[in-house]
Parts: structure tokens; C-alpha cells; sequence
């Protein structure tokens, strides 16, 4: 068990620019640390970095205590999980799952006990003398997870584990990545495109964007308090909405509605609204003093307990998430209410999110 | 009812139909026709074999033979079936031993060739390193040459440098690496389709380069080093002029070099020729038939991402 810890890590492919420019991050002794960000983002690149596949250009990297940078990959003490399985194709699932102990020259005994509990935790004791091609891709998972088990190792690394699985596997294999976490309580860090995986493994959740860390904190925390847009608009599903709204020092307006708004003093003019989708009420159920916005219906989701409509009005556009399902008529007209209170500001230029109670408090004035 | 019998009865008319429409397009015959071009000698051979003569001429002709015996001389059939020649070959002449040198130096030729060429594909796959594009082209701009053209060269070296003339040794040396070039092709196009995570999950589980390389590699990599063995193999064993010049010692020769002296100045044994030729590419047919299964996937592995 270890903790990792990024000191100003940077990655530089060749000459061209830093794919990771600078990165500070901890992740905790038995914390499940999920990255997430956009295709292309350094995600596996940090990832490798820990294992030790990818240099470190610059910076430090830790862990449990001990400077890695110049450490090989075989002495880190680390199991990697890869996208497509990266089993060992004419070996069975036994070899596969024995190969890193027989390298390192464990005792036959205790090679055999380890791999035949890490084969019953994971349901694939039938399975010892099969060939991994003989395996559907559930199951290989299962035989790369297995593989990472049974060498105890100081930290586990996924990248991307479930995205060749259908849907009904990933939640499946999702509940068994889970199971061992708590029960192996070792630190891992997975990357992933998919915030649901996110959302529901992450101890914490690391958000990257272009290399730089956006926010880290508890799925709750990154939901709940996003510091920029990136952020908003990446967690949640579908995203939050984002309003351009101008700020004349008195209120905010956009096409939309007009708020009045306390403290808008100092702020840029040009500001950015945030609203999240399932924040959006049918008018006629919202308390009087909500504020109101009327839009036609361009796109109705119904996702049978709820359903996501696509609104335009004026020249923005935005999403509710609303209860039940009713039915509507492409074009019509419909009149939302939301709760001031769950409005978040952010800078229209600096795409930061403005916090201080000011913003809120100020909003729900009106 | 009726019409599901005459539905039944079309279909299996059909396939005769399709299969006579086939049999009866220029494709065929165009096909037919090559197919016999190359086989038209072979016969030859086979014939000549069989026949226990050593004359090229199969059936005696008389002056005035009508033309239906001169198109039936075209056909090659001997006029009694024997193994003399075979027997002859085999117990009178020195062929048993040529083939045993042959076998030696091919096999020989194989293992080094595929000693060198693996590791060497390897490191051209997977390592970054100074020069190993150059040295990727300058393989590829050597076989561009034809063979001859290194006759003089080789001879340089082998013979009059490193004094290895009249040995098997340097015809190893000499087989092993002309073949090189087109084996460490071979090998990294097959090697870079290997998934590269499978080493990586290797290496962080422990094992070193070495281990990764005999005990992933080489097992994952056995079409395409069947495919490149058989290669080495055939190049060595068929090879004549290097052979011919480089070795002067009758009891040494291989087997190419050997057969020459069935059909020289002095001699025209066209049947020992033939029977010999027979028994020599044995072997090599054999070797065919016992690595077909990776042939196919080996060659086109190679062939696609070389
Ligand atoms: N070996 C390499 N050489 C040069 N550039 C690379 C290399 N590997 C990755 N990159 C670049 O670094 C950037 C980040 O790549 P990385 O694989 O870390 O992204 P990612 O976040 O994992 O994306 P994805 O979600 O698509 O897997 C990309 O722009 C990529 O082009
Ligand atoms: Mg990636």
C-alpha cells in the first residue's frame, strides 16, 4: 500500500508541446483515484507514468515516500489493467495468472494458492485451462484483473478497463472492480471515459483537461461545487447548462430572463450561468417567487421515468430533465421555473467558477 | 407440392450449370493453360526419372513417323516405369553424402539465419534507436540487387579474406546473411503486430526484456518464423553458384553442385539428373507440407504491415 504524489510532473513527447504540463496531484494510501477527462487529455500518459512506461520529463513523482522517477517499471511494485486485456494469448488463464510470480521466482505452492483464490473471487476457477482466445472479453477482464491480483502489488492501474465491454458487462465487471477495491483497500487509479464509472468507483475524481488538472475531489464535491465550466460541463448527465449573460452592474440578462442580482460589482461583464438540467420545474408547480423562462420544444428524450427536453429560447439553448412523461408536440411552447438557488456564476473569460456566497445570496433576492 | 419439387430440382441444377458456365470461361482456360506451362517440365522430369534412361529422348522416332506419333512423342511417358535411376543415384554416386552436406549446411543456415534475425527484428520493432531507420532502408536497398552481383564481393571475403573457402562454415556465413534482409523483414512486420501492451503488462509484472522475448515473443511469433525458417532453409538448400565456387572439394559438395556433374561436358546423365533433382526437392516439399498451417497466416501478417 502506498500513496502517490505529483510534484510538477511534466510529459514531453519528443519536441512537441507538453502533453502534461505540470502536474500536482495526491492520491491517498487506499484511495480509488478516477481520471477523467476528454480524448487526448494525457490521462493514460500520467497513468504510464506511474507504471513507469513513460518518462518523466520533469518534476517528481512519489511512491509511498520513495522519488520514482528513475525507478523501472518491474520495481514499482505495480499491476496495470489494460483497455484490450494484454493477456498473454498462448498461455491459459493459470499461466496468465501465474506469469508475474513465476518471474519473480515465487515458491510453485504458493504461485498455485494464489492464483486459485484470485480465480474463485473473480468466478473463473472453471476457466484455469482455457486459452484467453477462448474467453469472451467479460471474461478476460476478469483473467487481467485476476493477473493484477494475485501479486499484491502497492498500487493498481486501470486505463480505460470496461470500454470494450457492452453495457451490461461494464456495469457488472463495474460492481466487481468495486468488491475488490473494498475488499483489497489497495490504491488504484483508473482513467475513464464514462462518468458514470466515474461517479460511482472514484474515492476521489481528478478532472483533466488539455494535461491540466481541473478540479480533484469526491464525486459529490466535483457535482455539487465545480470551480469552472469544464467541470460543470463534464460531470452530469446531460451537462449543465451554460447561459451568456451580460452584466450591467444592477442584474444579468440574456434573451432569456433578466435577475436581478446584489453583488455584481467588480465582476467582468460578461458573465456565464450555470443550470443544472434536473434544476428546471414545470412552472405551474413552482413556488411564485421562482423565476420563469419560456422556450419551444426542439427535441423530446424520454427515458421512461424521466424525460430530457431540448429547449430553444431566443438564440440559446438549454435542457430540462424533467419527472414523468408527458406528451409534447415538437415547436410548442413551455414555461420552466427553477430555484435561484441552484445557480452558479462563472467568468465569462476565465471560464472560473465566481463563488462567495455573493453570487447565490444574491440571486435569490429576487 | 409439385412446385417445391421443381424449386428443389433448380437448385440442384444450378451449381451444375454455374460449375459448367465456370469450366466453359476464357478464366479457366487461361488458367488451364498456365497451370500446364509449369507443369509441362515437371512431367519432364518425373518422366525421365522413371524411365531408367539417360537420354532425353523418351520415345524413338523413326524418319517417317506419321504426325499423330510426333504430337504423342510431345507427351512425356516413359516407355517402361523403373527405379534404376533412383537406385543408381542413391548407391553408385556420392549423392547420399551430398545430400547429408546439403542438409547440414541448410539446417545450419536456418539456425543462425533465425538467431539473427529475430533478435535483430525485434530490436527493429520495438526499440528506438539511433540509425534504425538507415539501417531498416539499407536492408531493403540489398535485396534490390540481384545475386550475381555479390558473387565477386562474397567470394573477397569469404574466400581470400577470412580463408573459408572450401568449408562449410563460410557457406553458412554467406547463406545465413544474404537471407537476413529479407528475414528481419519478415519478423518486424509480423512483431509489430503484436500488441505492444501484452510486453508492457510483461515488464511491470517483472520480466526482463530477455525473458519477455523468448517466453511471449518467440511463441506468439511461431507462423512468421516458420515462414522465415522455411525461407533461410531454401535458400540455402537450392543454392548452386555460391556452392559451385566456393567449394572444391568433391566429398564437401552440396547437392545443387553435385547434380551439375550429372549433366556436364563429359557426362549426360539426364536421368540420374532427374531422379536427383526428385530426391532433392523431397525434403524441401515435405518441409512445405508439415509448416502449411502457418504459411498462410505467417505470409500475410508479414506482407500486410512489412
Ligand atoms: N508515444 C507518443 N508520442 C507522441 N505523442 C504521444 C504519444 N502518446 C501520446 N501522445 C500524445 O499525448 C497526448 C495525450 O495522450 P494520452 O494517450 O495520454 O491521452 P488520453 O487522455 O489517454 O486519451 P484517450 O482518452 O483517447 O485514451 C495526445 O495528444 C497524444 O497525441
Ligand atoms: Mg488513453
Amino acid at each position: 500500500m502506498a500513496n502517490i504524489e505529483f510534484r510538477g510532473v511534466s510529459k514531453r513527447y519528443d519536441d512537441g508541446p507538453a502533453t502534461v504540463p505540470g502536474l500536482d496531484l495526491e492520491i491517498r494510501d487506499g484511495e480509488f483515484m478516477v481520471l477523467v477527462g476528454p480524448s487526448g487529455c494525457g490521462k493514460s500518459t500520467t497513468l504510464r507514468m506511474i507504471a513507469g512506461l513513460e518518462s518523466i520529463s520533469s518534476g517528481d513523482l512519489y511512491i509511498g515516500g520513495h522519488r520514482v522517477n528513475d525507478l523501472p517499471p518491474k520495481d514499482r511494485d505495480i499491476a496495470m489493467v489494460f483497455q484490450n486485456y494484454a493477456l498473454y494469448p498462448h498461455m491459459s488463464v493459470f499461466e496468465n495468472m501465474a506469469f508475474g510470480l513465476r518471474v519473480r521466482n515465487f515458491p510453485k505452492l504458493g504461485i498455485e494458492r494464489r492464483v486459485r483464490e484470485a480465480a474463485e473471487t473473480l468466478g473463473l476457477s472453471d476457466l484455469l485451462h482455457r486459452k484467453p482466445g477462448q474467453l469472451s472479453g467479460g471474461q478476460n477482464q476478469r483473467v487481467a484483473l485476476g493477473r493484477a491480483m494475485v501479486r499484491d502489488p502497492q498500487v493498481f492501474l486501470f486505463d480505460e478497463p470496461l470500454s470494450n465491454l457492452d453495457a451490461e458487462l461494464r456495469v457488472q465487471m463495474r460492481g466487481v472492480i468495486h468488491r475488490l477495491h473494498h475488499q483489497l483497500g489497495t490504491t488504484s487509479v483508473y482513467v475513464t471515459h464514462d462518468q458514470v464509472e466515474a461517479m460511482t468507483l472514484g474515492t476521489r475524481i481528478a478532472i483533466l483537461n488539455g494535461g491540466e488538472l481541473m478540479q480533484v475531489g469526491t464525486p459529490l464535491e466535483l457535482y455539487n461545487d465545480p470551480d469552472n465550466t469544464f467541470v460543470a460541463g463534464f460531470m452530469g448527465s446531460p451537462p449543465m447548462n451554460l447561459l451568456q449573460v451580460v452584466n450591467d452592474g444592477r442584474q444579468l440578462s440574456c434573451d432569456l430572463l433578466t435577475l436581478p442580482h446584489a453583488q455584481l460589482q467588480g465582476l467582468n461583464r460578461e458573465l456565464l450561468l450555470g443550470l443544472r438540467p434536473e434544476k428546471l420545474v414545470y412552472a405551474s408547480s413552482a413556488p411564485a417567487n421562482w423565476p420563469r423562462l419560456t422556450g419551444n420544444i426542439e427535441l423530446v428524450e424520454s427515458l421512461g421515468a424521466e424525460m430530457l427536453v431540448h429547449l430553444r429560447v431566443g438564440s440559446a439553448q438549454l435542457v430540462a430533465r424533467l419527472a414523468g412523461l408527458r406528451a409534447f408536440s415538437l415547436g410548442d411552447a413551455l414555461e420552466l421555473a427553477f430555484d435561484p438557488a441552484a445557480l452558479y456564476l462563472f467568468d465569462g473569460a476565465s471560464q472560473q467558477r465566481i463563488r462567495a456566497g455573493s453570487a447565490k445570496a444574491g440571486v435569490s433576492q429576487c | 407440392m409439385n412446385t417445391m419439387i421443381e424449386r428443389l430440382r433448380e437448385g440442384r441444377t444450378a451449381p451444375v450449370k454455374r460449375v459448367l458456365r465456370d469450366i466453359f470461361s476464357w478464366r479457366f482456360a487461361l488458367l488451364t493453360f498456365s497451370a500446364l506451362i509449369v507443369v509441362y517440365p515437371l512431367l519432364w522430369v518425373v518422366s525421365l526419372a522413371f524411365s531408367g534412361q539417360q537420354s532425353l529422348t523418351l520415345v524413338q522416332l523413326s524418319h517417317d513417323a506419321s504426325l499423330r506419333q510426333q504430337l504423342l512423342a510431345l507427351i512425356p511417358l516413359p516407355e517402361v516405369w523403373t527405379l534404376d535411376n533412383f537406385r543408381a543415384v542413391l548407391t553408385k554416386q556420392p549423392f547420399l553424402r551430398w545430400i547429408g552436406n546439403s542438409l547440414v549446411v541448410a539446417l545450419a543456415t536456418t539456425v543462425v539465419g533465425l538467431t539473427l534475425s529475430c533478435t535483430a527484428a525485434y530490436a527493429f520493432s520495438r526499440f528506438r534507436f539511433a540509425g534504425r531507420q538507415r539501417g531498416l532502408t539499407l536492408f531493403l536497398i540489398s535485396q534490390m540487387f540481384p545475386a550475381v552481383l555479390m558473387l565477386i564481393p562474397l567470394y573477397v571475403i569469404v574466400v581470400q579474406w577470412l580463408g573459408l573457402g572450401n568449408s562449410w562454415l563460410g557457406l553458412i556465413l554467406v547463406y545465413a546473411i544474404t537471407a537476413l534482409p529479407f528475414c528481419v523483414w519478415m519478423l518486424k512486420g509480423y512483431f509489430d503486430t503484436l500488441p505492444y501492451e501484452i510486453e508492457e503488462s510483461a515488464l511491470l509484472e517483472g520480466a526482463s526484456r530477455w525473458t519477455i522475448f523468448i517466453r511471449i515473443i518467440l511463441p506468439l511469433a511461431r507462423p512468421a518464423i516458420a515462414v522465415t525458417g522455411l525461407f533461410a532453409f531454401m535458400t540455402a538448400w537450392n543454392e548452386f553458384i555460391l556452392a559451385s565456387i566456393f567449394m572444391d572439394d568433391e566429398s564437401l559438395y552440396t547437392v545443387p553442385v553435385g547434380l551439375r556433374f550429372f549433366v556436364s561436358d563429359y557426362a549426360s546423365e539426364w536421368g540420374y539428373f532427374a531422379a536427383g533433382s526428385i530426391l532433392v526437392s523431397l525434403p524441401v516439399i515435405l518441409l512445405f507440407l508439415s509448416l502449411q498451417r502457418y504459411l498462410v497466416s505467417g505470409l500475410s501478417a508479414g506482407a500486410v504491415k512489412g
